[in-house]
């Protein structure tokens, strides 16, 4: 029952390791190592990296900002008495969403193909911006401004859910995110 | 106060223990069978409300569940156990005598008081946090005060095996180094002392704000002070539990590790390269930048990654050796089809071991990848990921160690054998199934921590592809099977400790050690070669194909997820 005794060598370092072992921690760091570079390789190759971008900010100020786009780019209002309005900026402009309890505001309306900066953050506690069916998720976090820059693939109607447990209702924050030609 | 000096030596095992070590060993365990039952039965709560046909509990009362069923089985359950763990190694290992049993008595019923705390914040209602409690979401102050007892229990528990092996080598109850398995529970121990530490720095402050003496709580600063807590203590739990694959591997073969420097190579590596692997819950977050995060999830390129690769190799080679020289020589797999898979100690042992290899292992690097984890993260692959980790691996392996400490410790015959046979399947097989299942949801989108995913009455439903609903319901159904494995393993451990026939040998009883403990036990035999073992110049060929087939499994996913991650929308 050797692991379970003292090993016989004194001086266990020193002892010669076995062809298998040593055949296989080669073979694993070489793995590892790839593994390791293929981060900054998609960095510098790969299209889908998230920005470092983000700015401390405070609720008010964002919700602000938010505010003020949304009466520039307005276009309509759904979801019967709640009254999401429904914004369509320009390619390229600075788009702000607002998270908070249990709600996503505005409701997003982009062209394929375009780049937009979006902005994420929330008023209250953490939310979790979950795009459906594109499948990415992004952690937003109040106090802290995050700056994606993303471009909207195939046309649509995609689906925003609050993946980050937000509480009692958090199953029921979700939104819409519609991609036009 | 005279030392208590009273030891037995266990007539099936020749391990030797100490009295107050023994009864700590005994009350950790039960304490943590206990917090298993309480965590299993809400695991019925929250399968069957993930399971949409079912959809059985009403919103709060599942987040409630949830929050319970994550404590008790991640934190209560496994923590008592590494605890007994830490005894059996430190004291009976050694044949030692544990250091300061009265210290370890209070700091095991700071545990039970921390974790009765906690459980009655949660159970209040207004404490479904999650077990991450992230701010500013905030609980109860027993919530907090609760995790805090039972982590300050569980620090000077840290110290008290640290103490005995001190106490050890003092009285020189064993000669040269302490064997791998205590290395490795020594490994798991500094690791926890760190990461008790972190927790202290976060929950005390947290504590405070929560009773109005502090008023705000960052977020961003919470959750990875948080993880440093929270993924260190993962690492305590695969230290503890590759401690056990190796303790099982001895018991049940008599193997010898390979070579005692590359396994313990291997923990050190764990010890050095893991203190920052908290970043990989942060990939996703603003604040960060990716320097920081690459540097700190690639843990130091991968080198924990390394170590586990090396352990997942070295088990299972050193068992090939040891069934090789009793025979099994022939071919390249004869050792493991000659392996006793109708023991529950060595099937539990052998299941976790591949499936946290390859269901856990894969799928954990896989996520910590910086930019793959946009497309996983907080979706419900990450419970299948820990799922495969902690339940497969940690619970698995500690449920086949207790079929061996039973007769050893607790000196009853297992209840049920023909059961306990088949439990370690039952179990494995479930909740691999609910690992796979849940990964497999979690790729199509669908959340963790989620009450409802047809977004019944919601305004702005999403409709989750049929796929997906599917394989939730499979969850549902592999985690009824895993949930069975679990009451089997309650009703045989709860039968046989308390109604079990005892093991009666006679003129057994403890006796008192004059000088030392005992004799000295003669170290393990040198090897000096494998003799004519194996095959094409490797003593464990069976186990190198296996490794590379785990390596193929392994690149090829690892680069189906790239190859997906490609195809969502451009961002930077
Ligand atoms: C016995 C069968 C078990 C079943 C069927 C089961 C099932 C589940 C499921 C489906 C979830 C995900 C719920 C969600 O995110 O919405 C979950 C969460 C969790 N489970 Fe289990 N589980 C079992 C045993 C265990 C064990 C033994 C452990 C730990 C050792 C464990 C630890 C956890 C943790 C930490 C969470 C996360 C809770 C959270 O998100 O806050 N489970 N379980
Ligand atoms: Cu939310
Ligand atoms: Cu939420």
């Amino acid at each position: 029952m050797s692991a379970l005794l003292p090993p016989a060598e004194q001086v266990w370092w020193k002892q010669p390791l076995d062809r298998v072992e040593l055949i296989w921690i080669v073979i694993a760091l070489i793995w590892c190592l790839i593994m390791f570079f293929m981060m900054p390789y998609w960095h510098i190759y790969g299209k889908q990296n998230l920005s470092n971008e983000a700015y401390r900010a405070r609720p008010e100020e964002y919700a602000k900002k938010a505010e003020d786009m949304i009466a520039k780019y307005k276009v309509r209002e759904e979801g019967g008495d709640l009254k999401v309005p429904v914004v369509h900026p320009p390619a390229g402009s600075d788009v702000y969403l607002i998270a908070r309890l249990w709600s996503w505001s505005p409701m997003l309306e982009l062209e394929a193909g375009k780049s937009y900066r979006i902005h994420l953050m929330s008023m209250d506690w953490l939310h979790g911006f979950s795009l459906q069916p594109e499948n990415i998720n992004i952690q937003v976090h109040p106090g802290y401004e995050h700056v994606v820059t993303v471009t909207p693939g195939s046309p649509g109607t995609y689906s925003i859910i609050c993946n980050e447990y937000c509480g009692i209702n958090h199953h029921t924050m979700t939104s819409r995110l519609y991609v036009v030609k | 106060m005279a030392v208590n000096r009273m030891f037995r030596t266990c007539p099936a095992s020749g391990l030797l223990f100490h009295e107050p070590a023994e009864k700590l060993m005994r009350f950790h365990a039960v304490a943590a069978v206990v917090s298993l039952l309480i965590g299993g039965i809400l695991a019925i709560g929250v399968v069957l409300t993930r399971w949409q046909a079912i959809h059985l509990l009403p919103p709060d009362l599942f987040y409630q569940v949830l929050t319970a069923h994550g404590l008790n089985m991640l934190v209560f359950w496994i923590i008592f156990f590494e605890m007994a763990v830490l005894y059996f190694a430190g004291s009976t290992l050694l044949r030692s005598r544990l250091a300061t049993p009265r210290i370890a008595w209070a700091a095991f019923w700071l545990m039970v008081i921390g974790a009765l705390v906690n459980n009655y914040s949660v159970f209040r209602g207004d404490s479904s946090v999650m077990f991450t409690s992230y701010a500013p979401m905030g609980a109860h102050p027993t919530f907090y005060l609760g995790l805090i007892l039972f982590a300050v229990g569980a620090l000077v528990s840290c110290f008290v095996f640290l103490g005995t092996l001190v106490v050890a080598r003092a009285e020189r109850t064993y000669r040269g180094s302490i064997p791998l398995v205590t290395f490795g529970a020594l490994t798991a121990c500094i690791i926890a002392i760190f990461t008790i530490a972190a927790g202290a720095i976060i929950l005390i402050p947290t504590f405070f704000w929560s009773v109005g003496l502090i008023d705000h709580i960052d977020s961003l600063m919470y959750k990875t002070v948080w993880w440093a807590f929270g993924h260190s203590s993962q690492q305590i739990n695969v230290a503890a539990h590759v401690s056990v694959w190796y303790a099982v591997a001895a018991i049940v073969f008599g193997a010898k590790p390979m070579s005692e420097k590359v396994s313990r190579g291997a923990f050190l590596l764990y010890i050095f390269f893991l203190q920052l692997a908290s970043a990989h819950h942060l990939l996703v977050d603003p604040g960060l930048t990716s320097n920081w995060k690459i540097f700190n999830t690639s843990y130091a390129m991968y080198l924990a990654v390394l170590a586990s690769m090396v352990h997942g190799l070295t088990v299972p080679g050193a068992i090939e050796v040891a069934q090789r020289e009793k025979g099994h020589n022939q071919g390249l797999f004869t050792w493991l089809r000659r392996a006793p898979w109708g023991n529950p100690v060595f099937s539990a042992m052998f299941i976790s071991l591949i499936g946290f290899g390859f269901l856990g292992g894969i799928s954990g690097v896989m996520m910590g990848t910086e930019q793959l984890n946009m497309i996983i993260h907080n979706t419900i692959y990450v419970p299948g990921h820990f799922h495969a980790t902690v339940v497969v691996g940690t619970t698995l392996a500690f449920m086949g160690l207790t079929y061996f400490l039973i007769p050893v410790l607790f000196r009853r015959e297992v209840m049920f054998p023909g059961m306990a046979k088949w439990q370690p399947y039952v179990f494995g097989l479930g909740m691999s199934a609910v690992s796979l299942f849940l990964m497999g949801a979690g790729t199509l989108g669908v959340p963790r921590r989620h009450w409802d995913i047809s977004f019944a009455g919601n305004p702005f439903p999403y409709e989750f592809p049929g796929a997906a609903w599917l394989m939730m319901a499979l969850a549902g159904i592999s985690g009824l099977i895993a949930i069975v494995g679990g009451g089997m393993y309650l009703l045989i451990t709860v039968g046989s400790v308390f109604l079990g026939k005892k093991i009666v040998t006679p003129g057994f009883q403890h006796v008192r050690a004059r000088e030392n403990v005992a004799a000295i036990p003669a170290a393990a035999p040198v090897i000096t070669s494998h003799g004519s073992i194996g095959a094409g110049g490797m003593v464990a060929p069976g186990t190198f194909v296996l490794a590379m087939v785990f390596l193929a499994a392994f690149v090829l996913y690892y680069f189906i997820n790239w190859k997906y991650l490609s195809t969502v929308w451009p961002l930077k």
